[in-house]
């Protein structure tokens, strides 16, 4: 594929997989991306890598479209992918679409350059 | 010339068709199909029928007289069971029909889920006329029950009708909160708690398993085991686009039967609208969008262009007395914010989210008279900005200017009632201050009773002191709990227990949070709270836990987990030490450390191996140590008098004991205990949490140490003379920490808070309050002492430890 190539769906799962106010992740040959779910079901994916010491960004307790690191308590826009408050650092999103109960995401964006 | 028009369905899409189609023309010939014995009627007012509101007839939307003014030849009983598309005729009851043009508009079939049971008689949806005489019969047997499946916007029609005609119902559904699809869970819970004062049951997250009966339905059984009663069951979990003719006649369907802009399928000379059609990948349960297509359907038979654009739709209940407004887009997003605005006392909740300047959603509840016009501040796209500070007061308020806070309560009259739970207005606050000279918050609350209630007017009250009373005022820094309060974590406890508030959803609403879904510091506060006062009612919500307490190991700094097993009073025996060898050596696990703790670490498991490491040390009768918890950790114990020379007493032994007896309770934050054998202290009782000291003539009780952050050594407490005795104390302390303590608060700090005269007159000295403390101890430890790896293992949460999805593999299957 080339840096050109078009949005290529792939379905992961059911919106229904993840919980509420939770994340699950996806395993890709790059690394693990982390699927959020909020209390009003927006679906988000970001790199599961936060960018301050690495910590699992789908462990942590995920409030508004926002999600605090377990390990020391960044918390990042789901959205943009960017720190909030005083911290500097953004990790990467992904785009995500949710359709009639199931998940997609873009998949060429992973083919196209390798997540961190 | 006239051409002949057949219409599939008089539903209320078709009907409207007509109406449009007839104002401009009568050059078809029409013929009507439907398959209800009826004419067009509104449907939506099926629920006012089903309430006894409204009779049939004054639903009816076209009768015979108006058929027979239009020409409209009609075929009422007759459903169409084919369509030939090269011969253009369609068939019913074995009569063929020809047609110039068709009209699909066959609506939706209720989707009735496959379950055992589901075709027993007492089983119907809620669609058509038909089910709801069904449901009006088996609602005349006095005392029936009914339990209705589906707590969305029908389901609950149904179920508020049927309890209006005297039965018993039950509502089942299956996300956590009522409406889910158009509400948030706050305004869920608003709805959940009118229902439930009206008699009527609500069981979220409920699975269906099999509708019960012989002849019959007699009963619901639910997967966790709980079973309803039920001489009428009302399926309303959705509803499918009905598109079966369309598909056996090879007309392109997705979802639903998909038309472009001008209702035509992909067959030209038959066009579709309703609830049966599917338009740029939307289908609609709605009759808005629908009459919409009734417009361009009519104009595109005429040979008028007219293009059908997706409207944005918004929902209401029509349960009488309960006021529900829902439109647009209300999640959450970057560069969202959310206005929101609740009060406690008369339940209003409502929400505005926007995006940049504009109105984008939003959720009402409680007062929906603002509805409309939010709605149409969406629709429009409107500009906000120069009312936003007033926005969320709707339209009344709109356009006010914005006074800074203090000026505006310096403004309000003084019949302004301030505090709504106990009915107090500005005047009555002013004037006490005045007159009796109150300088803070605690006495308003002891001379008027404003703010002492619910607290949510606090804000307004401490206001209006620092407007009285100027600099003079001094408020007593409370710290609030976090950005999404004001409250401080003790007027949230007090509170959560006056108002019985047992869910989070709950705590917020009447508490007047400042968020919608509150943040990474009160969601795990409240969730303890909630845990440590209403034992065996409130469900936990791991969403609002520690990832450590979700999945009940530590997390490491590489993303992997340690597992500590518990190791009862530091004391273990060969078959646990086998066990944690094979299950270190089955499972890789690269450290095996022993802890501080006196016990066993397994550090570097990964996380998807977890259940199957607890499964084995499960096997060997090992639980969870609750190394990650705000709760019990370890009793540390000396070898006593069992072997040392001068142990007094069996230290090893009671350690046991209590832990046997104190693990899986939660607590503020951790709680660690020791018991030494004697004053050597080779257990280092003296700075732990709580400490024995065992002594000739029995049992020293020592607390509020602490050797991590801070180092000190403990206080006595007391002596006790029985281990029994000794049991009882340490278990009412802990109760009572419990009952005190701030979310994250060692003893050692809420002792230096509370006094330690306080704590020891609770324990020690009133011996009935003792045993009261002890009681509520034990009585919730028949709720947690449930091994949480041992349910883990048999499936609870299994999402957590599994990956979702394995993307490489998906690609490379491609
Ligand atoms: C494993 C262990 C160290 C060891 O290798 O021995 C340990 C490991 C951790 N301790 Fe500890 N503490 C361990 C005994 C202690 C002790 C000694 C004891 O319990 O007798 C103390 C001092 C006693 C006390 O608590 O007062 C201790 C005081 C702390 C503190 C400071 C607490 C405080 O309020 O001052 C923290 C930080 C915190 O809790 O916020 C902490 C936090 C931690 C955490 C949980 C850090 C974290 O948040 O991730 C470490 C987790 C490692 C893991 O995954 O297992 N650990 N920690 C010990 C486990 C004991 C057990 O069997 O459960
Ligand atoms: C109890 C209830 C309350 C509701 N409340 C609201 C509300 O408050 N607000 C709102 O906007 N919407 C509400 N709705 C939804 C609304 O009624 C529907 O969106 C609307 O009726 C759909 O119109 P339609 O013409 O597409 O389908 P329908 O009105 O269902 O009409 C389709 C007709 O086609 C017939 N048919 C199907 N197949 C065939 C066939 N092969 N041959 C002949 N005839 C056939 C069916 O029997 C049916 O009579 C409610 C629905 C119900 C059931
Ligand atoms: S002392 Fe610090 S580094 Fe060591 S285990 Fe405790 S928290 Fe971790
Ligand atoms: S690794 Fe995420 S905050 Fe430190």
């Amino acid at each position: 594929m080339t840096d050109m190539s078009p949005i290529t769906w792939v379905e992961i799962g059911a919106l229904a997989d993840v919980p509420r106010r939770g994340a699950r992740c996806i395993i890709t040959a790059f690394g693990k991306i982390a699927v959020f779910r909020t209390a009003t079901d927006e679906v988000f994916a970001i790199d599961d890598k936060c960018p301050h010491k690495g910590g699992p960004l789908s462990q942590g307790i995920v409030h508004g479209a926002q999600v605090t690191c377990p390990l020391h308590n960044w918390v990042f826009s789901l959205e943009t992918g960017e720190a909030q408050g005083a911290d500097k650092g953004a990790v990467r999103t992904y785009p995500m679409r949710s359709d009639g109960g199931r998940l997609f995401i873009d998949a060429s964006i992973l083919s196209a350059a390798p997540a961190a | 010339m006239t051409e002949k028009l057949v219409i599939i369905g008089a539903g209320m899409a078709s009907g409207r068709m007509l109406e449009h189609l007839f104002e401009t023309s009568h050059n078809y010939e029409v013929t009507l199909f439907g398959s209800e014995p009826r004419g067009n009627y509104n449907r939506i007012m099926l629920s006012a029928v089903l309430a006894g509101e409204k009779a049939y007839e004054d639903i009816v939307t076209h009768d015979a007289d108006w058929y027979a003014a239009n020409g409209v030849d009609t075929r009422f009983g007759h459903a169409v069971t084919r369509i030939d598309r090269t011969a253009r005729t369609v068939f019913a009851n074995g009569v063929e029909t020809p047609y110039d043009k068709l009209v699909i508009a066959t609506g939706s079939a209720p989707f009735i889920l496959p379950i055992a049971g589901h075709d027993l008689p007492g089983v119907r949806a809620f669609r058509d006329l038909d089910d709801v005489n069904a449901m009006l019969s088996a609602a005349d047997c006095p005392g029936s029950r009914a339990v209705v499946i589906g707590g969305g916007l029908l389901g609950l029609e149904a179920a508020a009708a049927l309890r209006g005609r005297g039965m018993h119902v039950v509502v089942l559904h299956l996300a956590g909160h009522l409406m889910d699809r158009q509400l948030d869970p706050a305004a869920g819970y608003l709805l959940e708690r009118e229902l439930g004062r009206r008699g009527i049951k609500i069981h979220c997250r409920a699975q269906t398993k099999a509708i019960l009966g012989t002849d019959r339905v007699e009963a619901v059984l639910l997967e966790d085991g709980t079973i309803y009663e039920a001489d009428l069951v009302v399926m309303a979990a959705g509803i499918r686009p009905e598109t079966r003719l369309a598909t056996d006649a090879g007309i392109e369907v997705q979802r639903g039967v998909v038309v472009d802009s001008a209702m035509r399928t992909s067959n030209p000379n038959i066009l579709a609208l309703g609830e049966c059609v599917e338009h740029e990948g939307a289908v609609y349960g709605l009759v808005a969008p629908l009459y919409d297509m009734a417009k361009v359907a009519a104009k595109t038979l005429v040979g008028e262009a007219a293009a059908f654009v997706a409207p944005k739709t918004a929902t209401h209940l029509k349960v009488t007395g309960v006021n529900l407004y829902s439109a647009g887009d209300f999640a959450e997003g970057e560069g969202r914010e959310e206005i929101v605005l609740r009060n406690a006392a008369s339940g209003i909740y409502k929400r505005v989210v926007l995006a940049g300047n504009k109105v984008i959603g939003t959720v009402l509840y409680g007062e929906t008279g603002d509805g409309a016009w939010f709605f149409d501040l969406i629709k429009r796209g409107t500009d906000i900005s120069q009312m936003r500070d007033t926005l969320i007061y709707g339209q009344s308020y709109g356009g006010g200017a914005v006074a800074d806070p203090l000026a505006a309560v310096a403004a309000l009259p003084a019949d302004a009632e301030i505090c709504g739970c106990n009915g107090v207005c500005k005047g009555k606050i002013t004037d006490a201050i005045s007159a009796q000279g109150l300088t803070s918050l605690d006495d308003v609350r002891a001379h008027t009773k404003a703010s002492a209630s619910c607290g949510s007017c606090t804000g307004l009250v401490e206001k209006l002191l620092m407007a009285t009373l100027g600099d003079a005022y001094n408020p007593a820094a409370i710290q609030p709990m976090c950005n999404c309060t004001e409250l401080g974590h003790d007027e949230v406890r007090r509170l959560i227990i006056a108002q019985e508030l047992k869910s989070i959803p709950a705590v917020m609403q009447e508490l007047g949070w400042k968020t919608s879904c509150g943040c990474a510091k009160c969601r795990p506060a409240l969730n303890y709270y909630l845990v440590a006062n209403w034992p065996g009612e409130y469900e936990d919500d791991g969403q609002s836990r520690f990832i450590n307490e979700r999945v009940h190991a530590n997390i490491q700094k590489d993303g992997t987990y340690s597992v500590v097993p518990r190791m009862f009073g530091g004391i273990t025996n060969v078959k646990e030490l086998r066990a944690i060898a094979d299950v270190a050596e089955k499972f890789d696990v690269p450290t095996i450390k022993v802890t501080g703790g006196q016990r066993i670490d397994l550090l570097g498991v990964k996380k998807e191996d977890l259940p199957a490491v607890w499964a084995d040390l499960n096997a060997a009768g090992m639980v969870s140590g609750a190394a990650y918890a705000k709760g019990l950790r370890t009793v540390k114990t000396c070898v006593g008098s069992d072997w040392c020379r001068f142990g007094t007493q069996d230290s090893t032994g009671l350690g046991i004991r209590i832990e046997k007896f104190m693990w899986g309770s939660w607590t503020p934050a951790k709680l660690k205990l020791a018991v030494s054998g004697c004053p050597r202290n080779c257990a280092e009782a003296t700075c732990k949490d709580i400490g024995v000291i065992c002594v000739e003539s029995g049992y020293e009780i020592h607390f509020g140490g602490a050797a991590g952050l801070d180092i000190r050594g403990t206080e006595v407490l007391c002596h006790a003379k029985t281990e029994n005795e000794a049991i009882e104390i340490i278990a009412a302390l802990t109760q009572l920490y419990r009952e005190q303590g701030r979310y994250l608060e060692r003893i050692y700090k809420w002792m230096k808070r509370v006094g330690i005269p306080s704590i020891k007159a609770a324990v020690v000295e009133d011996l009935a309050r003792r045993q009261q403390l002890f009681e509520r101890f034990v009585y919730s430890q028949q709720f947690a002492q449930v091994d949480p790896w041992e349910e883990r293992v048999n499936g609870k949460d299994a999402h957590e430890f599994a990956a979702m999805a394995e993307l490489s593999m998906l690609q490379a299957a491609e």
